[in-house]
């Protein structure tokens, strides 16, 4: 067997600190797409209550410390942070901890630096802490949360990583740049 | 121009993959003649007036939703999930 280096998705990448906001690489944490069974909706929500968590509603993220679900399509939502036991009768679920990539981007200024990226309302009227969605980062796929008024988590496929990180730093300077000379 | 999607709410257009005329979803049963499958996959109507689309939510929910628009007004009037076509198409938000 070669002996391989384990590596982080942004692992040599973040993190970068633009004008006091932070684009860095959130902790690797175990993350689950779940799709409840036919029939088992109301067990299965019934199970992630008994977590301190429960079943987004479209656009929605529960929170419980670090562990979260976060709403991800017709039937179907993301579980961080929690190690599924017991769930194998209510529903689908599949392992997608290694496929993703999770940065918390944060400070003043934040929500001006997506606006670049993001065709969506990103101000907290609009989009308020606890809100998620599935939406394009420039061109890329992304899952979109507010975790804080001034924090945002940002999910992009790993193999993307690189592309958003690049992205996110360019109009990181750029929102920087304008800052500085006003 | 922005279309309403029934989970996500208005998005930008960029966010869907346009995929053509909702009859693509009623595929012929099988078995079916030979006019029907040529039907199906050839022959369209043209509307000046209300049509239905197939739309792929492609960089948000992955929802396949089918929008009614106006071919004269560009009016989207209606936007429902795939899934829901049986029922009556609900009104959609105007863009």
């Amino acid at each position: 067997m070669p002996s391989l280096i384990e590596k982080t998705a942004c692992d040599g990448l973040l993190p970068v600190t633009e004008a006091g906001m932070t684009l860095s690489e959130c902790v690797p944490l175990r993350i689950t797409s779940v799709a409840p069974l036919a029939g088992k909706d109301r067990a299965f929500g019934a199970a992630l209550k008994a977590m301190g968590l429960g079943w987004p509603k479209p656009g929605q993220s529960l929170a419980n410390g670090e562990a979260k679900t976060v709403w991800s399509g017709r039937d179907q939502a993301f579980l961080i942070g929690v190690t599924p036991d017991g769930l194998d009768d209510l529903a689908a679920m599949t392992d997608q901890s290694d496929g993703w990539a999770r940065m918390r981007l944060e400070g003043p200024g934040t929500e001006a630096v997506l606006a670049r990226l993001v065709p969506l309302d990103l101000r907290a009227t609009a989009f308020p802490v606890g809100s998620a969605a599935r939406t394009g980062l420039n061109h890329m796929m992304m899952v979109l949360c507010r975790t804080e008024d001034a924090a945002f988590e940002i999910m992009v496929f790993r193999s993307m990583a690189a592309s958003a990180v690049h992205e996110l730093h360019h109009a990181m300077k750029a929102i920087a740049a304008r800052t500085a000379a006003l | 121009m922005r279309i309403n999607c029934p989970l996500c709410g208005t998005r930008d257009r960029r966010e869907f993959t346009y995929y053509g005329d909702a009859v693509y979803a009623n595929r012929p049963a099988e078995g079916a003649p030979i006019e029907a499958w040529d039907d199906y996959l050839h022959l369209r109507d043209n509307p000046a007036g209300e049509t239905r689309d197939l739309w792929y939510h492609e960089l948000g929910c992955s929802a396949w939703i089918e929008v009614t628009r106006n071919t004269v007004t560009h009016e989207i009037s209606a936007t429902r999930l795939l899934t829901d076509r049986k029922k009556p198409a609900k009104r959609g938000k105007k863009t």
